[in-house]
């Protein structure tokens, strides 16, 4: 069994519950959730959760560290911290919106313990001014639906999210992978609703150019 | 990209970087009417931005639609099992199924 942290390490922020309760369709399933019973330990009421969760929380670890492995070990991580932290959540967020944080925090502190000799992900984000101006000016749009929603092109669109700087694609996974709202996304990662926003166009921004490049060079293969 | 709208788009280049970094607020419907209409003015004497903006909210569109990755059985087995709960095994609730959207394209 694997946990989170060890003995004497526990970080009681990172469950910390998000301070409100905003509302959006995907947390619909909530309202079947029994928050007195997971706080008493009622093992179907974890279960419940499990079920309902386990996908979502799953593809978030899957998109933040692109390895399944990881995946697998992060929603189990989170969740085995979540039901031992379950105290700390009192029901003032949504629960779905606590698990996220939770397993976020878990694959980046995975995500930390490799890149040890690298660059320190809590460094400000700096991104070259460059970044924000388009070069790709290929009009995709009209593309057979074929083309667009091919698995060769889901597969280079999986590929283009890991490429994203971190702080850019855990926004861009959680606003528009998992559809959070944007106060949500901002409670989960604690960012401002105007920092969300930038780092959310960013990213849409570095993702149309390499959707862009990479239709362009599939219409040129075609006419060739 | 001709050497021509080349030319143009440097030449509004200053309205076309302010413009860029409204344009999410525009695809996802949440710019004031008067930004709406400058977006709209500008596109349409401004082919790259036209594009730019098309392409933007067709990006959008179609990560909104990227199928979410299911935990494959055997993990979903451990899972269960770490939690103890592999009693509860069970095939995943329908609705924590995938949660594609339609993108809120103008």
């Amino acid at each position: 069994m694997l946990y989170l942290f060890s003995k004497g390490e526990t970080d009681e922020s990172l469950y910390q519950e998000p301070a409100s309760k905003p509302m959006t369709d995907h947390v619909a399933p909530e309202n079947t959730i029994d928050v007195e019973a997971l706080r008493a330990g009622d093992r179907a009421a974890f279960a419940r959760v499990v079920s309902l969760y386990a996908d979502r929380l799953y593809n978030l670890a899957l998109k933040l560290t692109g390895d399944s492995l990881e995946a697998d070990d992060v929603v189990q991580e989170a969740l085995i911290s979540a039901f031992k932290n379950i105290r700390h959540f009192e029901g003032r967020s949504h629960i779905s919106t606590w698990l996220y944080r939770i397993t976020h925090n878990a694959a980046m502190m995975r995500l930390r313990k490799k890149r040890v000799d690298t660059v320190s992900m809590d460094a400000p984000l700096q991104l070259d001014s460059g970044d924000m101006v388009p070069r790709q000016f290929f009009d995709w749009c009209c593309l057979p639906e074929k083309e667009l929603v091919s698995s060769e092109t889901a597969a280079y669109m999986e590929a283009a999210i890991q490429q994203l700087p971190e702080p850019l694609k855990e926004v861009f996974v959680l606003r528009d992978i998992e559809g959070l709202s944007t106060a949500e996304t901002g409670e989960v990662l604690d960012l401002s609703i105007p920092a969300v926003k930038s780092r959310l166009h960013r990213a849409r921004l570095f993702l149309r150019e390499q959707l862009s490049e990479y239709f362009a060079d599939h219409a040129r293969g075609i006419d060739q | 990209m001709t050497a021509q709208t080349a030319h143009n788009h440097s030449d509004k280049h200053k309205s076309c970087k302010e413009l860029l970094g409204d344009l999410s607020l525009y695809i996802d419907g949440e710019a004031e009417a008067d930004l709406c209409q400058e977006i709209e003015q500008h596109m349409a004497d401004c082919e790259n931005c036209r594009v730019v903006v098309d392409t933007l909210a067709k990006t959008v569109f179609l990560y909104h639609g990227l199928e979410h990755n299911r935990m494959p059985g055997e993990a979903r087995r451990r899972l269960y099992k770490a939690l103890d709960l592999s009693d509860y095994l069970d095939e995943p609730d329908p609705a924590s199924s995938s949660t594609n959207r339609k993108a809120d394209c103008p």
